[in-house]
C-alpha cells in the first residue's frame, strides 16, 4: 500500500514540481516523498525509479507521438540509436528513473537520520 | 548517499566534451522533447511598440503573409517572426561572421575565428554601421527589426530554446544592429571574398609570364557576356589609370587562407513582353550557394497598405532580398569581380608600428581582437591595420618573415548601405526606382536582374569597382609604392548595364560582365563559361517563352563542357588497350547525350574521368611549398583540344613524355578502376547515387539534422548547378501580369527546428524540380482555409 502511495505521489509531485523547476525537480520530488513515506529495502530504490521512469516515458511519448516522432528520431540518430525513437524514450525514462531512485534512497536515509 | 546524489545531479546537469547535459537534454519538461513541434499556434502574441496590430497568416509551407499598418511595424514583425523560426541560425551566422565560434566550440574553432578577425569582418561591419548611421530611415527599420527579434528572445525559457542551444549548452544574446551588419558581411565574404592574387603570383614566378597568360587569359576565346555585345560604350568619357613601370611585385606564400567555395554562383534571366507567350514579362533567379539546413533563405510576404512584397529574406537582414511586388520583380547573381587585392607591407621593425610608404613611414593602427575560448583562455590576436586595410598575413599567421606582412584592400571594408538598396527595391514600382535603389550597394557586387509589369527588363552590374590599370590586382601589389594604390573607382553610372535590349531578354550566370569593348579593366576571376552559353542559346532558340520553359531551364542538366570535351577524348582513344570492363564504360559514355540526369551512368563516368584528367594535366600545380590554383575548366578544355602536345601535358613524375592523347587513356583507365570499385560497393553508379547530393546542417553537416542522397541531377557548370553540396538555394519564377504569379522552392523548409515537419518539407519537391505556388495575397485579404493566423499586438 505504501509502495503504491509513494509511487503515485512521487510521480505527481515530480510532474508538479517540474512545472516550476528545471529537470531536477524530479529529484526533489523523490527525496521529499521518500522522506514522508519511507519504503523498505529494494522498494526504496525501485518505487521512485518506477514513478519517474513511467512519468518521463509517458511524457516523452505524449510530446513526440503527435508529431510523428520527428525530433525523437533525429536525436536517436544523434545518439547512434539507429533512428529508434522508442529506445530514446527508454533511455530518457531510465535517466529520470535513476535520478529519482537515488534521491528516494537519500530521502529515506534522511528520514532514518532524523528519527534515530 | 548525499555524495551519490550530488554526483548524479552534477553528471546529468553538466556537459562533457560534446555530450550535452543528459538530464537537462532529455528531460520531458525542458529537453529536446519540448522541440517536438511542427505547427505555429493560432494565437495573439505580445509585441510591444507596435502602432497597430499585425496579422500573420501562415500557409501550408509555413510561409508567413504579414500585414502591418506601416513599415516600422512590418519590420518589427519580420524580426519577431523570423526569430520565431530561425533564431539559432540567425545568431550562429553572425557569430561565424564575427569570428566568435570559439565561444561555442572552444579551441577547435580558434583558427577559423582568427581568420575571420584578420579578414576584418568586424571592421567591415562597423564601417557599414557608420555609413548607415546617417540614414535615419533605414536605421529606424533596423532598430524595429532588432526589437522584434529581442521581443521573441525575451519569451524564451529553457524549454523553448532552439534545440541547437540545448545541444551545445549556450543561450542566445540580444540582437544588435551590428549583428545585421555582420550578416551582410557574411554574405559579402561568401560572394566577394575570393581572389587568387597569391596563387597567380606564385604561378607567374613558377611558369613565367607567357605561360601564365596562356593558362589564365583575361578573356576566354569564347565569351557570351552578361551585357550583350551589341551594347556600345562610345558615348562615355572614360579615364583609365596608366600602369606604373614596375607594376609587378613577385613574392611567395606557401599557404593562403581558406576561400569561399568556387561553386557559389547563380543564374538569373528575364524576358520582355515581345518574347513572352502571355505578353507579360517573366523573371527567374536561382542563387547557387552551399546547401544547408536551416536554409540560408526564409520566405515571407511583407505587406503594408503602401507596399506588398514577397520573396526570400536572409534571416538577420531587413526586408526581402530576392522577390517581387505588384509592379516589379528582381533577382541577383554574383558579379564575380576582383574587388580584393593584397599589398605587401614592409614594417620598419618588429613592433609593426610603422610601414614604408614612398619615401616615408606611415603609422599602423593596432586592433586587438579578443577571442573568447570556451573552457580556455581568451586569445588576443593583434591585427595591424594599414591605410589599405588589415594585415591579414604576418609571421603570426601564415606569413613568412618578421618585418613583413600582407594587407588586404577590399571593397567589403568600405562600408556600404546594402540594407537601403534592399528596402528601396522592396518598395520600387518601376525601372527608375530600381536603378536608384542600386546606388547604395557597394559589395558584394551583383548582377541585378529586373522586370516590371509595364514591360521593362534590365540588368545592372552593381557594386563599387576600383578603376584599375590593366592587370592591376591580378598579382600581389607593393604597399610601399604609392603608384600601386587603387587610383579611384569606376563612376557608378559607368557600371555596365542594359535596359530593354533588342534581343528581348537579359540574363546572367556569373560570366564575364561585358566583352572586351567595355572601357574599364575587368579581368577573369573565375567567370562562368558554360551555364551562360546554355542559357543564352536557350533564349535564342525560339521566339517566345512561358513559365514552363523557365522551369525546364532551371532544371536543365545539359553538360556543355562534356559536349565540347568528350568527343575529343573519345576520338583519340586507342580502344584496343581497354579491358572488357573498361570497354563497357567506354561504350556507355560514348552513347551519352551529355545530360547529367540522375538515372544515367555516363555522367558518373565523364565526371570522374574529367576530374582525374584535370589532376593529371595540372600535376605541375601540386606544390607543397607554393599556394597555386589550377586553370579554369574552360581553359583546361582549350589546352587539351588546341595544344595536345604542350609540355604541360607531360606528367612530371613519369619517365616518358605524355601528350593529351596519353592523358585521356591513362585518366580513363584510372577512372574505370574508381568506378568499378564503387560499383562493387554500391551496386551501380547512376549519376544521382554517385553524386549523392546532400543538404547539411550548419553544424558541420551533423548527420541527424541533415538530408543525404537526394535524387537530383546537374552539377557545377550546368544550369541546374547542383553539385554534391552546392546548388540552387532558392528558385523563383515570377510572371508580372495584372497580379503577379510566382513560383518558388528551396532545399529546406521554413522552420529552423529539426523537430518540425517544416524543417525540410520543400527538399523533395526541390530535388524533383517542382515548385510551390507563392500565394500573393492582396493587403488585408482574409486567410484561406488551412491557414493559421497569429496576431501580434502591443498589449
Amino acid at each position: 500500500m505504501k509502495n503504491i502511495l509513494n509511487l503515485i505521489l512521487t510521480a505527481v509531485a515530480a510532474w508538479a514540481i517540474c512545472l516550476i523547476t528545471p529537470w531536477w525537480g524530479i529529484m526533489i520530488a523523490a527525496l521529499a516523498i521518500s522522506f514522508l513515506i519511507p519504503l523498505k529495502k529494494g522498494a526504496a530504490f525501485l518505487i521512485p525509479f518506477l514513478a519517474v521512469f513511467l512519468l518521463w516515458g509517458i511524457q516523452a511519448y505524449l510530446l513526440s507521438s503527435g508529431n510523428d516522432l520527428t525530433m525523437a528520431k533525429k536525436i536517436a540518430t544523434l545518439f547512434s540509436l539507429n533512428e529508434n525513437a522508442y529506445l530514446l524514450m527508454g533511455i530518457t525514462a531510465l535517466i529520470g528513473g535513476l535520478a529519482a531512485a537515488f534521491s528516494g534512497l537519500l530521502g529515506k536515509q534522511l528520514r532514518t537520520a532524523f528519527t534515530a | 548517499m548525499l555524495a551519490v546524489n550530488a554526483a548524479l545531479f552534477y553528471g546529468l546537469n553538466t556537459r562533457f566534451g560534446s555530450t550535452p547535459a543528459l538530464g537537462k537534454f532529455l528531460s520531458p519538461n525542458q529537453g529536446i522533447w519540448q522541440n517536438e513541434t511542427s505547427d505555429v499556434e493560432a494565437n495573439t502574441l505580445q509585441l510591444e511598440g507596435l502602432s497597430a496590430p499585425v496579422t500573420v497568416h501562415y500557409d501550408d509551407y509555413l510561409i508567413p503573409h504579414v500585414f502591418a499598418a506601416n513599415k516600422t511595424d512590418l519590420y518589427k514583425a519580420q524580426g519577431y517572426i523570423t526569430a520565431q523560426h530561425r533564431l539559432w541560425q540567425m545568431e550562429f551566422q553572425t557569430m561565424a561572421s564575427a569570428g566568435r565560434l570559439s565561444e561555442i566550440f572552444g579551441e577547435a574553432a580558434l583558427e577559423y575565428d582568427r581568420r575571420q578577425r584578420r579578414k576584418g569582418m568586424g571592421f567591415g561591419a562597423e564601417n557599414a554601421l557608420k555609413t548607415m548611421a546617417s540614414d535615419t530611415e533605414t536605421m529606424g527599420y533596423l532598430e524595429a527589426y532588432k526589437e522584434g527579434v529581442n521581443a521573441y528572445i525575451a519569451t524564451l525559457d529553457e524549454a523553448s530554446l532552439p534545440v541547437e542551444y540545448k545541444m551545445l549548452g549556450y543561450a542566445p544574446e540580444p540582437w544588435t544592429l551590428k549583428k545585421t551588419a555582420l550578416l551582410l558581411m557574411y554574405m559579402t565574404d561568401m560572394l566577394a571574398g575570393r581572389d587568387s592574387d597569391f596563387e597567380y603570383t606564385n604561378a607567374l614566378s613558377l611558369f613565367g609570364k607567357e605561360r601564365f597568360n596562356m593558362l589564365f587569359p583575361d578573356y576566354f576565346d569564347r565569351v557570351d557576356p552578361v551585357i550583350p555585345s551589341e551594347r556600345e560604350w562610345d558615348d562615355w568619357l572614360v579615364s583609365i589609370p596608366e600602369a606604373p613601370a614596375d607594376s609587378l611585385h613577385l613574392d611567395q606564400l606557401a599557404a593562403t587562407i581558406e576561400r569561399p567555395h568556387p561553386d557559389n554562383g547563380s543564374n538569373n534571366w528575364a524576358v520582355g513582353p515581345q518574347k513572352s507567350v502571355s505578353g507579360n514579362p517573366i523573371l527567374a533567379n536561382d542563387p547557387h550557394l552551399g546547401l544547408n539546413l536551416p536554409s540560408i533563405w526564409y520566405v515571407m510576404q511583407l505587406a503594408t497598405p503602401e507596399q506588398n512584397t514577397f520573396g526570400a529574406t536572409l534571416p538577420g537582414a531587413v526586408g526581402i532580398v530576392i522577390g517581387f511586388n505588384e509592379d516589379i520583380a528582381w533577382g541577383v547573381t554574383n558579379a564575380t569581380r576582383d574587388v580584393r587585392d593584397w599589398y605587401k607591407i614592409s614594417f620598419k621593425d618588429d613592433t609593426k608600428k610603422e610601414y614604408r610608404y614612398g619615401d616615408t613611414w606611415k603609422p599602423t593602427t593596432l586592433r586587438e581582437e579578443y577571442i573568447e575560448v570556451r573552457n580556455g583562455e581568451t586569445f588576443i590576436d593583434s591585427v595591424y591595420y594599414t591605410h589599405y586595410g588589415p594585415v591579414t598575413y604576418d609571421e603570426t599567421f601564415k606569413g613568412n618573415r618578421g618585418a613583413q606582412g600582407y594587407a588586404m584592400k577590399w571593397t567589403g571594408h568600405l562600408g556600404g548601405n546594402n540594407q537601403r538598396t534592399l528596402l528601396e527595391l522592396n518598395a520600387a514600382r518601376n525601372y527608375d526606382e530600381y536603378a536608384a535603389a542600386l546606388k547604395h550597394f557597394l559589395a558584394p557586387a551583383q548582377n541585378f536582374v529586373f522586370a516590371s509589369k509595364t514591360g521593362d527588363i534590365a540588368l545592372w552590374i552593381q557594386g563599387k569597382f576600383p578603376n584599375k590599370w590593366k592587370g592591376q590586382g591580378k598579382f600581389l601589389l607593393d604597399g610601399s609604392n604609392p603608384d600601386h594604390e587603387w587610383q579611384g573607382y569606376i563612376p557608378q553610372k559607368h557600371n555596365a548595364h542594359i535596359k530593354n535590349p533588342e534581343r528581348g531578354f537579359v540574363s546572367s550566370a556569373n560570366q564575364h560582365p561585358t566583352d572586351q569593348t567595355y572601357p574599364y579593366y575587368v579581368f577573369n576571376d573565375g567567370y562562368d563559361t558554360y551555364r551562360s552559353r546554355v542559357i543564352n542559346n536557350f533564349f535564342r532558340s525560339k521566339e517566345k517563352f512561358d513559365v514552363a520553359d523557365f522551369k525546364s531551364l532551371h532544371n536543365n542538366n545539359y553538360n556543355l563542357m562534356a559536349a565540347e570535351l568528350l568527343p575529343v577524348m573519345l576520338d583519340s582513344m586507342d580502344t584496343e588497350t581497354l579491358t572488357a570492363d573498361e570497354m563497357e564504360l567506354f561504350n556507355e559514355v560514348r552513347a551519352w547525350d551529355h545530360y547529367n540526369d540522375i538515372d544515367k551512368a555516363a555522367p558518373s563516368i565523364f565526371e570522374t574521368w574529367k576530374d582525374i584528367l584535370k589532376d593529371m594535366l595540372w600535376d605541375e600545380f601540386e606544390n607543397e611549398d607554393l599556394a597555386l590554383d589550377k586553370p579554369f575548366n574552360y581553359q583546361t578544355v582549350y589546352m587539351l583540344t588546341h595544344y595536345p602536345n604542350d609540355p604541360f601535358m607531360d606528367i612530371t613524375a613519369t619517365e616518358e613524355t605524355e601528350t593529351a592523347k596519353d592523358l585521356f587513356l591513362k585518366s580513363f583507365k584510372q577512372a574505370a578502376t574508381t568506378l568499378i570499385s564503387w560499383k562493387e560497393r554500391n551496386g551501380n553508379y547512376q549519376w544521382g547515387d554517385y553524386k549523392a547530393t546532400y543538404v547539411g546542417h550548419l553544424l558541420q553537416d551533423l548527420p541527424a539534422f541533415s538530408r543525404f542522397k537526394l535524387p537530383i541531377g546537374g552539377n557545377s557548370g550546368i544550369v541546374n548547378a547542383t553539385s554534391e553540396d552546392h546548388g540552387p538555394s532558392w528558385r523563383m519564377i515570377v510572371e508580372l501580369g495584372e497580379t503577379p504569379k510566382a513560383l518558388g522552392i528551396y532545399p529546406g523548409g521554413q522552420s529552423g527546428n529539426p523537430g518540425s515537419k517544416h524543417y525540410d518539407d520543400m527538399i523533395d519537391k526541390w530535388a524533383a524540380g517542382e515548385y510551390i505556388e507563392l500565394d500573393f495575397m492582396p493587403f488585408g485579404a482574409a486567410p484561406k482555409a488551412m491557414m493559421t493566423t497569429q496576431t501580434l499586438n502591443s498589449k
